[in-house]
C-alpha cells in the first residue's frame, strides 16, 4: 500500500510491494500531505479567488474607469451604479479594489523576491563562512532587528517618496513610482529572519557526511552551498517566502494607510483606506472592501504557509 | 547572577552603536536641515554657508557623527574661513542626553518626549494589563475545554483576529462602538484625542477616550497570546507532576491555578517582553488614528514635516527600550527557571 510510503518517509525502508513502482518524489509526497490539510487547500481556493477577483475583474472595469475621478459623485454609498460606493474623488470603489489588488498583491510576491533573495544568500554565507563574515553579518541582522521594522520602513519611504511624485510605465501601465519604491524598501527590510533560519540550518548541514563528500571529492565552496546546502534549505524557505508574501502586504496597506506608502492614481488596498483615516467615522464603504480583501488574503497566506510546513515536516504537526 | 548581568549589558553595547550608526545615517539621509533657509529671500548665500559651519555640517562625515555621538562643545571651529578658530560648537550629544530641537514642535526633543511619552505609556499599558488578563483566562479555559465548542469557537475567532491589520480592527472598533451606537441612539464611544476639548478634561473622560484604542492594541494581542497559553497550558497539563497533584487529591482549582499555571506562564515572560516593540509599531498606527496625542501620534505628525531630530530620536529611543527589555527579559528568565544556566 502507498500509506507504508507515507508513513515513513525517508526512513528507507522499502516494502516489497512498493518496489515494484518508481519511488514516490519529495515534491509529491509534499504534495500529498498538503493536499491533505484541510485549511491549507482551503487557503489555496480562498487565494485563487482572490487573484481571479482581481484579475478577472479587469476585464469588466477598464483601469481608466478606476482613476476616473468627477467631483460631482464624491463620497456615493453603494448603489446599483456604483456597487461599493465612490472615494474622495468620485471614483468607484469596486474597480479601484481590482486594480489596487493586483498592485498589492504585486507588491507582496515582489518584494518577497528581494526578501528571499537577500535572506538566503546573506543565512548561506553567514553560516557557510562563519568566523568574523558570520560575526558581521549577525551583528547587523541583530542592529536591524531591533528597530522595529514599521518605524524604519515609514522613515525610509518618508525620505524617499518626498523625492519622487513621478510615474513610471511597467507593461504598458502608468504607474506610480512610489509603488518601486515601496517594493524595494519592503524587500530590503524584511529579510533578517528569513536569514537566521538559513544561517542555523547551514551550520548544521555543513557539517554532515555529504557535504563533506563533495569536499573530498573536490568540489568548490560556491557549488556545495548551491548544489548541495541550498536544496537542504528549501522547506523553509519556502514556507518563509509565503508567510512573508502576506507580511509585506499588511506592511503596505500600513504605509499606504498612514499615508507614507503607495500614492494616487494608483490604487492599492492600502490607499483606498487612507481615506478613511481622516474620515474614521464618515464613509464605511471606503474600508469595508478593501479591508475584506486585504485580511481575507492574509488569512489565506497564512493558512497556505501552515499548510506547507506541516507538509514538509509532518512531524511538526500538533 | 551579577556577573551575568554585567556580561550582557557589555554585549548589548556594540548593538547599541552599530544601531547609532544605522540612525546617524537615516539622519544624514534625511535632508538638508537647513534646506527651509532656500526660499527665504533675506537670508543669502554666505549666511547660509555661515550658518552651515556654525552647526558643524561642513564637517566631515565622520566628524559629524562623533559630534552627534559626544557633542561638540569642546571643538572650536574655524568658521568664517581665515584659518583661525572662532568658537566651540553648543551641542552636547546624544550619549549625554541632548537629542537636539524639533522644528515641528519648536521646542528640545527632551520636552517634546517628556510631554508625549506619559501619554503613550498610559495607553500602552493599559492594553498590556488588559491583554495579560484576557489572554489568561481565556487561554486556560480553552485549555480546559480542549476541543469544545466553546474551544472551537475560541480558536476560530482568534483565527481571524489575529488576521486582522490593526487599522482595520480600529475601523471596524469606530463604526460598532462610535457610528453604529450613535445612530442607535446608544451612548457612543469618543474616537479621537485625549479628551473633550470643550470640556473639563477629568479622569472619566480620559478613559473613555482610552476605551477604543486600548481595545484595537490589545484584540489582536489577545488573539495570539490566549493561543499561546492554551498551548502551553494543555502541555503542562499533561506533564507528570500535574498528575501527582491529582493523586495527592489536591482540588481541581488548585491543580490548574497554583501548579500549571504557574509554569505554564513561565514562556509568557520572553513573549511579552520581547514583543514590546511589537506594541510600540502597534501605537503609532491606533494613535494616529485615534489621535491619541502619544508618541506614536508625534512620529506621523514628525514624519509629515520630515522632523529629522526629533524621528531619529525616537527611533533611537525604541531601539535601546527593545535592547533593554530583551535583557530585562533573559534576566528575569533566568530568574524564575533556576535550570537556566548563567553562561
Amino acid at each position: 500500500m502507498a500509506t507504508i510510503a507515507q508513513s515513513k518517509p525517508g526512513s528507507g525502508v522499502i516494502s516489497l510491494e512498493e518496489d515494484k513502482r518508481a519511488p514516490e518524489s519529495m515534491t509529491k509526497r509534499v504534495v500529498k500531505r498538503f493536499m491533505r490539510h484541510r485549511m491549507a487547500v482551503f487557503g489555496s481556493f480562498l487565494l485563487l479567488a482572490i487573484v481571479l477577483y482581481v484579475i478577472g475583474g479587469a476585464f469588466f472595469y477598464s483601469e481608466a474607469y478606476a482613476n476616473d475621478a468627477s467631483l460631482r459623485k464624491r463620497f456615493e454609498a453603494p448603489s446599483a451604479e456604483h456597487p461599493l460606493g465612490t472615494d474622495e474623488a468620485g471614483r468607484d470603489v469596486l474597480a479601484r479594489t481590482i486594480y489596487g489588488g493586483q498592485i498589492s498583491l504585486a507588491i507582496g510576491v515582489l518584494s518577497m523576491m528581494i526578501t528571499v533573495a537577500l535572506g538566503t544568500v546573506v543565512g548561506l554565507v553567514a553560516g557557510f563562512y562563519g568566523g568574523w563574515i558570520d560575526a558581521v553579518l549577525m551583528r547587523f541582522v541583530e542592529a536591524l532587528l531591533t528597530i522595529p521594522t514599521l518605524i524604519l520602513l515609514l522613515m525610509l519611504s518618508r525620505v524617499l517618496i518626498d523625492l519622487s511624485s513621478s510615474t513610471i510605465f511597467i507593461l504598458g501601465r502608468e504607474i506610480s513610482i512610489t509603488v518601486v519604491v515601496i517594493v524595494l524598501i519592503v524587500g530590503l527590510l524584511s529579510w533578517m529572519s528569513l536569514a537566521r533560519i538559513v544561517r542555523s540550518m547551514v551550520l548544521s548541514l555543513k557539517e554532515q557526511e555529504f557535504v563533506i563528500a563533495a569536499t573530498t571529492l573536490g568540489a568548490n565552496n560556491v557549488r556545495i552551498i548551491f548544489q548541495h546546502i541550498l536544496p537542504n534549505c528549501i522547506a523553509p524557505i519556502l514556507v518563509t517566502a509565503t508567510l512573508t508574501i502576506g507580511g509585506a502586504i499588511v506592511t503596505e496597506t500600513a504605509l499606504s494607510f498612514l499615508g507614507f506608502g503607495v500614492m494616487p492614481p494608483t490604487a492599492t488596498w492600502g490607499n483606498i483606506l487612507n481615506r478613511a483615516r481622516q474620515d474614521i467615522e464618515g464613509y464605511w464603504w471606503l474600508w469595508m472592501a478593501p479591508g475584506a480583501l486585504i485580511t481575507l488574503t492574509v488569512l489565506a497566506i497564512n493558512f497556505i504557509g501552515d499548510g506547507l510546513r506541516d507538509a514538509f515536516d509532518p512531524r511538526s504537526r500538533k | 547572577m551579577f556577573k551575568y548581568i554585567v556580561r550582557r549589558i557589555l554585549q548589548a553595547i556594540p548593538l547599541v552603536f552599530l544601531i547609532t550608526v544605522i540612525v546617524f545615517t537615516l539622519l544624514k539621509f534625511s535632508g538638508d536641515p537647513l534646506a527651509y533657509l532656500a526660499q527665504d529671500p533675506t537670508v543669502t548665500e554666505a549666511d547660509r554657508f555661515l550658518l552651515r559651519a556654525k552647526l558643524g555640517l561642513n564637517d566631515p562625515i565622520p566628524l559629524q557623527y562623533v559630534h552627534w555621538l559626544i557633542g561638540d562643545n569642546w571643538y572650536w571651529r574655524d568658521i568664517d574661513g581665515d584659518g583661525v578658530v572662532d568658537e566651540p560648537g553648543t551641542r552636547m550629544g546624544i550619549l549625554r542626553g541632548d537629542l537636539g530641537e524639533s522644528f515641528r514642535f519648536r521646542k528640545s526633543v527632551n520636552d517634546v518626549f517628556a510631554e508625549h511619552l506619559p501619554r503613550t505609556l498610559m495607553l500602552a499599558g493599559t492594553a498590556y494589563v488588559v491583554t495579560v488578563v484576557f489572554a489568561l483566562v481565556i487561554g486556560v479555559f480553552a485549555a480546559l475545554r480542549q476541543y469544545t465548542i466553546a474551544d472551537n469557537i475560541i480558536t476560530g475567532f482568534s483565527f481571524i483576529t489575529f488576521s486582522l491589520p490593526v487599522f482595520l480592527l480600529a475601523l471596524i472598533l469606530v463604526q460598532v462602538f462610535a457610528v453604529e451606537a450613535r445612530k442607535a441612539g446608544l451612548p457612543a464611544l469618543p474616537v479621537s484625542g485625549l479628551c473633550d476639548p470643550r470640556g473639563d478634561c477629568s479622569t472619566d473622560e480620559v478613559i473613555r477616550h482610552l476605551i477604543l484604542p486600548v481595545l484595537s492594541l490589545s484584540l489582536i494581542s489577545i488573539a495570539g497570546y490566549s493561543r499561546y497559553i492554551r498551548a502551553t497550558m494543555l502541555e503542562v497539563i499533561n506533564t507528570d507532576y500535574v498528575r501527582t497533584a491529582r493523586s495527592k487529591g489536591l482540588s481541581e482549582n488548585r491543580i490548574i491555578f497554583l501548579h500549571a499555571l504557574k509554569n505554564a506562564s513561565l514562556p509568557l515572560v520572553t513573549l511579552i517582553g520581547l514583543d514590546i516593540p511589537g506594541i510600540l509599531s502597534g501605537a503609532v498606527i491606533t494613535e494616529t488614528i485615534f489621535s491619541w496625542p502619544g508618541m506614536g501620534y508625534m512620529f506621523t505628525q514628525a514624519l509629515e514635516q520630515l522632523d529629522a531630530p526629533l524621528l531619529v530620536s525616537f527611533v533611537l529611543m525604541i531601539a535601546i527600550a527593545v535592547i533593554a527589555f530583551q535583557l530585562l527579559t533573559d534576566i528575569v528568565y533566568a530568574w524564575l527557571d533556576p535550570r537556566i544556566r548563567y553562561t
